[in-house]
């Protein structure tokens, strides 16, 4: 059924890279997520899987703080990265998020040339003290996002006139540029076709090495093709969370089964 | 008859008719109105326009065709040696209707026989005496020529509103007889209504059309006639603007274009950075609470009318201005009204239509390019300067341009603020004047129409017309594409 | 710690605290600052002039609303009113202002006896052509008191306590626009009749009082801005406002229909389109070329009348009010539009029964934003005519209201603020705040029309 027999998978814990205890997110009224305790660790792929609406999206987000541009989100608990509160007042977001990267589930590259959309991370972190050395920075983010053969002849293009699959590519080389050492993923294929979704998957396997890759995905196989660790949200609630192999062949919680089997959706 | 009773009859007359068409239908249909092809109301309806929409098309026409068809015939009259050497035909027909006008006063007031106003000759009677007695107050005697031409004109007139009565009234009756025949019950009454109610509509949406034409024929035909008079060279390239009704007027439109273009330059300075500026904080930064309170009141600044600023301009913002770069302060400054005076009040007044227009284009940046810039770490300044400014861009130029075509056209806050003196000064503190005034100035004096001194304005009209609609026409386009970019 | 120190790729490396913001942070921290005060700044200029700009209205406007008035006990004198005792009218019309006036400076300088004012006015002559009591009463004063009596002769030979307006100059006096130093270039008023004003004061006889004439009175000469008043202009605005009412809805509602619901996608719909929303951007002042050409030469109706005013601003007017209906019927959903044709109703049925009726109140509120904005337009009526006139009679019916020359309330503030008596700058402040009242509660109307009926689909 599934791509890659899981046991053949060579399973390494990690250091945890970033945990959630007693995490609670409400929207004015509406309580989106309810006590999640959640350890995800480095150098691994995490999928959140579940039905639309269960709160892994709204979760995901909590991570880099993007909750915050919106004025009725509250979070509370709390969610460390290296031991440190993300939620603590002293915390700027803007630091936050350039090591918390994040890519959406559309393509979303701005209005400007490709080389731009790359570079605009290191600029405004100011990480490159050259043009040269920006050059590099850019070429080696494009490298990374497994897209620099496709565009190293046309850096000055705009970024919207690629392809939906080189577009996502993009935006994913124009996250590592910033150096993040969390790689946020929300459905980063849904908008993609089949082919587009086997080159973000691969490179997906590939940042690994790297960096600590939380994915949000609707579609199960995807979750079990790309992902060591998956957690199943159900209705605001961590339900199970564990080795990919684990929740797809053996899961705990009947709600579990009853969605990956596809009765629930 | 008059026209009210004539429009009055034909209003009573369709009602008449919906009742007997209704009738007459249902009647056929013995009383029971599901055999009838449509709802009885359509077959009253269908009486109902059949009477009222030919008999008031006519009567319109007729009101707009008698005054030229009689004007025509009575102007042949009055031969050229009638007319004097300071006047012209159009003055000299205007004292016809007068003293047409007069004479039914008088017939009305019962001063005067209906005969005697036919037959009364100016060598007799002291025409201008008579008709001073009822309250008509003419400007010089009245000559022979002109007497008999008014005489004639009333003749005419009177003839022809009979004969509109008659027509109207005819008009009306044939279509009131022809929709009754047709009311039986298996004519389709509906259809014929809906479509004739289609034509109405169409009717409607053309009239935006006939406005177009309408501005572009009055004015076109008055340029022509002003460029007959005037040198068309003289008029674009001109650099002095001193009108003298007396004639030798020069009539250059280039200090005008200099005072309309400096004005809206400032206006534009001084509405673009804080309009946009308002619109970024209002729609990026600014808590819904504040944003609630703060829009409507900004928005209050466009719905005051024009004429409010013109008098701020006037009155408290131009003796403001003395007093810091007049002669008790920076001696800058000869008077309260000035360039600076009208440009700024025009900035106050054009915050709002900038920061509205920008808060629509910014809102109009779909959000994932904001989340895209956010996530990789950027601050809010930094995506709005990086991301959303470049991405708006376009919108933002459209809307920056119709303001400045909203700058140009306006007409109040110069006319109260910016002084009268046409002059090709950089001195911002200096009078200046613009096309808007200089139309109204032209137009509002006693000048002959006929005079270049007048007709310059429409010449002025033609160029801010073209001007502004160029500009808008260019604005909508790219705000138009923008949009269009983003849906 | 400075930025320099560090190597480039360090801040992004791991094992940097996120407790700690660096220096590039906090800078980049201060430009977001700064960018934010901008905006907060803008916000509060754009705020501020609006305050100024009411402010300097309320403050220079409402003292239009109050008067200064004399109250004078006045002897009508039968045998200076009605030498022959006859009681007739027609001897009693005979009977010039000039004869009144006497009669209002004896009461006056019975005030000052009363009072036991020392002034040298009360010396004061009460018979002749001119007194130096005069300049302290209005004008109009004495063409009031002979109104009073004409309209009811039988007040002869009483004595009737009446409230008589000051001059401009005492009114602006008690208000503060004229000072002692203004006054010493007045050729008519000086101190002494200041000094006498004070006194009167002082013992009641000059008050000031709320001037209902400002609002239902007429407009007066420039001699007179204490008598001067917008009820006039304003039945002149309300003609106006009918005629645009009358033609612009049915016209507007007319064409967005067809355009919405009927038009064809082709070439002439397009034309109709572009064109409508190049109207809306016309400058106004063009539209007064249009209706001087159009209406006044060509057809010949008669200038200054409201009539020619409403007609010019229902055609600037009318793309204002297709927009808004056109956007109220695009709200409707098209699966009522479904619904009424599946029952069997034609299109225009369904157009007439269902749709429009649940586009209406936007499209009454859209067309109360665009009666509020042809109200206050005044640049247009500055070439048919409406400035330059003195509205100074009420029209005599209905058809002398449209046809008869009129002002309008912009066109009278307009015409107001060209006279050359500072006395009337108060009167456009104050015909400003009418105004003002009038487009607000036009406004929340509108809104208020939106609360109760605005519908989500």
């Amino acid at each position: 059924m599934y791509d890659t027999p899981f046991l053949e998978r060579n399973i390494v814990t990690q250091e945890v890279k970033i945990s959630a205890r007693d995490c609670q997110v409400h929207y004015g009224d509406n309580h989106a997520i309810k006590d999640v305790n959640v350890d995800i660790e480095d150098k691994t792929v995490t999928a959140f899987i579940g039905p639309s609406g269960c709160g892994k999206s709204t979760f995901l987000r909590c991570l880099n703080r993007m909750n915050d541009t919106i004025d009725i989100c509250r979070v509370e608990g709390r969610i460390t990265l290296d031991g440190e509160d993300i939620y603590d007042p002293k915390v700027d977001p803007v630091q936050l998020r350039a090591k918390v990267g994040m890519v959406f589930q559309k393509p979303n590259p701005f209005p400007k040339s490709i080389y731009d959309n790359v570079a605009y991370g290191p600029k405004i972190h100011g990480l490159a003290r050259s043009k040269a050395e920006l050059d590099e920075i850019v070429e080696k983010a494009l490298r990374r996002g497994a897209i620099w053969d496709e565009v190293k002849d046309r850096l000055t293009a705009p970024g919207t006139g690629l392809s939906g699959g080189q577009q996502q590519r993009l935006c994913i080389a124009r996250a590592v540029a910033t150096e993040p050492e969390v790689l946020l993923m929300d459905e980063p294929c849904s908008a993609l076709d089949p082919i587009a979704t086997a080159q973000v998957e691969e490179l997906i396997d590939e940042l690994r090495e790297q960096y600590s890759v939380v994915i949000v995905t609707h579609s199960m196989q995807q979750a079990a093709r790309v992902s060591q660790k998956t957690a199943f949200f159900h209705m605001g609630s961590l339900v199970e969370f564990g080795e990919t192999g684990q929740i797809f062949t053996n899961p705990r919680d009947p709600r579990t089964e009853s969605y990956i089997t596809g009765r629930i959706g | 008859m008059p026209l009210l009773w004539l429009v009055l009859i034909v209003c009573a007359l369709a009602a008449a008719g919906y009742v007997i068409g209704r009738g007459r239908a249902l009647a056929g249909a013995g009383g029971d109105a599901r055999t009838l092809h449509s709802l009885p109301f359509y077959y009253g309806a269908h009486v109902v326009l059949l009477t009222l929409v030919p008999a008031l098309s006519v009567l319109v026409l007729w009101l707009l065709i008698q005054p030229m068809v009689i004007e025509g015939r009575v102007s042949g009259l009055i031969p050229d040696s009638a007319i004097p050497e300071s006047s012209t035909r159009d003055l000299v027909m205007s004292d016809v209707r007068r003293v047409a006008d007069g004479l039914d006063v008088a017939v009305a007031q019962g001063a005067m026989t209906p005969a005697e106003a036919r037959q009364m000759r100016s060598e007799f009677t002291d025409v201008r005496a008579r008709l001073g007695q009822v309250g008509v107050a003419l400007g010089a005697d009245v000559g022979p020529q002109l007497l008999r031409a008014a005489q004639r004109y009333r003749t005419l007139t009177g003839r022809g509103n009979l004969l509109k009565t008659g027509a109207v009234l005819l008009v009306a009756l044939a279509g009131f007889g022809l929709a009754v025949r047709r009311s039986r019950p298996e004519f389709r009454a509906r259809n014929v209504v809906e479509r004739a109610v289609r034509y109405l509509l169409i009717f409607a949406a053309t009239l935006a059309i006939l406005t177009t034409i309408g501005i572009v024929l009055s004015l076109v035909f008055n340029t022509i006639e002003f460029f007959r008079l005037y040198p068309a060279r003289d008029f674009f390239f001109g650099t002095v603007w001193s009108p003298s009704f007396g004639g030798g007027s020069q009539l250059g439109v280039l200090p005008l274009l200099w005072g309309t273009l400096y004005i809206s330059v400032i206006a534009l300075a001084v509405a673009v950075p804080i309009g946009l500026f308002a619109a970024v904080y209002l729609s990026e930064y600014a808590g819904s609470r504040t944003r609630a309170a703060a829009k409507p009141l900004l928005e209050m600044l466009a719905g005051i009318p024009t004429i409010v600023y013109g008098l701020f301009a006037l009155l408290t913002v131009g003796p403001l201005l003395m007093r810091v770069f007049g002669d008790g302060g920076l001696g800058w400054m000869q008077a309260g009204t000035a360039v600076m005076t009208a440009g700024l009040v025009m900035g106050i007044m054009l915050i709002p239509f900038v920061s509205s227009l920008s808060d629509d284009i910014i809102n109009a940046v779909p959000q994932s390019m904001r989340d895209g810039s956010l996530g990789l770490g950027a601050t809010k300044s930094e995506t709005v300067k990086q991301v959303v400014l470049p991405a708006a861009l376009p919108g933002i130029v459209g809307a920056i341009l119709l303001a400045a075509s909203r700058a140009i056209g306006e007409t109040m806050i110069v006319v109260l603020g910016a002084g009268a003196a046409a002059r090709l000064s950089t001195n911002p503190f200096d009078a200046m004047t613009t096309v808007t005034a200089k139309i109204v100035s032209q137009l509002t004096g006693d000048a002959d129409f006929a005079s270049p001194e007048a007709l310059v304005a429409f010449a002025l009209g033609m160029t801010l017309f073209v001007i502004t609609l160029g500009l808008n026409v260019f604005a909508l386009y790219i705000v138009r594409r923008y949009r269009e970019q983003y849906e | 710690m400075t930025d320099a120190a560090k190597t480039p790729t360090a801040r992004g490396a791991k094992g940097v605290s996120l407790l700690a913001p660096d220096a590039h942070t906090r800078k980049r921290n201060a430009a977001e600052a700064r960018f934010r005060i901008y905006g907060l700044v803008a916000v509060g200029i754009g705020l501020f002039f609006l305050v100024a700009l009411l402010s300097s209205i309320v403050m220079n406007g409402i003292g239009a609303f109050q008067q200064t008035g004399y109250r004078l006990q006045i002897e009508l004198r039968e045998d200076v009113l009605d030498k022959t005792g006859t009681r007739d009218i027609e001897n009693i019309k005979k009977v010039k202002t000039f004869a009144y006036a006497q009669l209002i400076r004896a009461a006056m300088l019975r005030e000052i006896e009363k009072a036991g004012i020392d002034t040298p006015l009360a010396q004061a002559k009460v018979t002749g052509f001119s007194s130096d009591l005069d300049p302290m009463m209005s004008d109009g004063a004495r063409a009031h008191l002979r109104d009073l009596v004409l309209a009811d002769p039988g007040l002869i030979g009483q004595t009737i306590e009446l409230r008589l307006l000051a001059s401009s100059r005492v009114d602006g006096y008690l208000k503060g626009r004229v000072s002692r130093d203004s006054i010493a270039r007045d050729k008519n008023l000086d101190t002494v009749h200041l000094d006498l004003v004070d006194a009167l004061r002082s013992v009641g006889v000059v008050n000031t009082a709320f001037n209902p004439a400002f609002i239902l009175g007429s407009d007066a000469s420039d001699a007179r801005p204490e008598q001067a008043g917008m009820g006039v202009a304003i039945l002149g605005s309300l003609f106006m406002m009918l005629v645009v009412l009358v033609l612009s809805l049915p016209i507007g509602v007319a064409s967005s229909i067809y355009l919405e619901e009927f038009a064809p996608k082709n070439r002439f719909t397009d034309l109709i389109e572009v064109n409508i929303s190049n109207l809306a951007a016309v400058p106004s002042i063009v539209f007064g070329i249009l209706g001087l050409a159009v209406f006044i030469q060509f057809m010949h109706l008669p200038q200054s009348a409201p009539l020619v005013g409403g007609l010019v601003l229902t055609l600037m007017t009318l793309p204002t009010i297709i927009i808004a209906t056109r956007a109220s019927l695009q709200s409707v959903p098209p699966s009522i539009r479904d619904a009424a044709l599946g029952v069997g109703a034609s299109k225009m049925q369904a157009v007439f029964h269902h749709v429009l009726p649940l586009a209406m109140p936007g499209i009454l509120t859209g067309t109360i934003i665009g009666l509020a904005q042809a109200l206050g337009e005044t640049a247009p009526l500055l070439l048919i005519g409406m400035v330059g006139y003195i509205a100074s009679n009420y029209p005599d019916g209905v058809a002398s209201g449209f046809l008869d020359p009129n002002s309008a309330m912009p066109a009278q503030i307009f015409e107001w603020a060209k006279r050359a008596d500072p006395a009337f700058y108060e009167r456009a402040w104050g015909g400003i705040i009418i105004l003002l009242v009038v487009l607000l509660s036009m406004n929340f109307i509108a809104i208020l029309l939106r609360r109760r009926f605005e519908r989500r689909w």
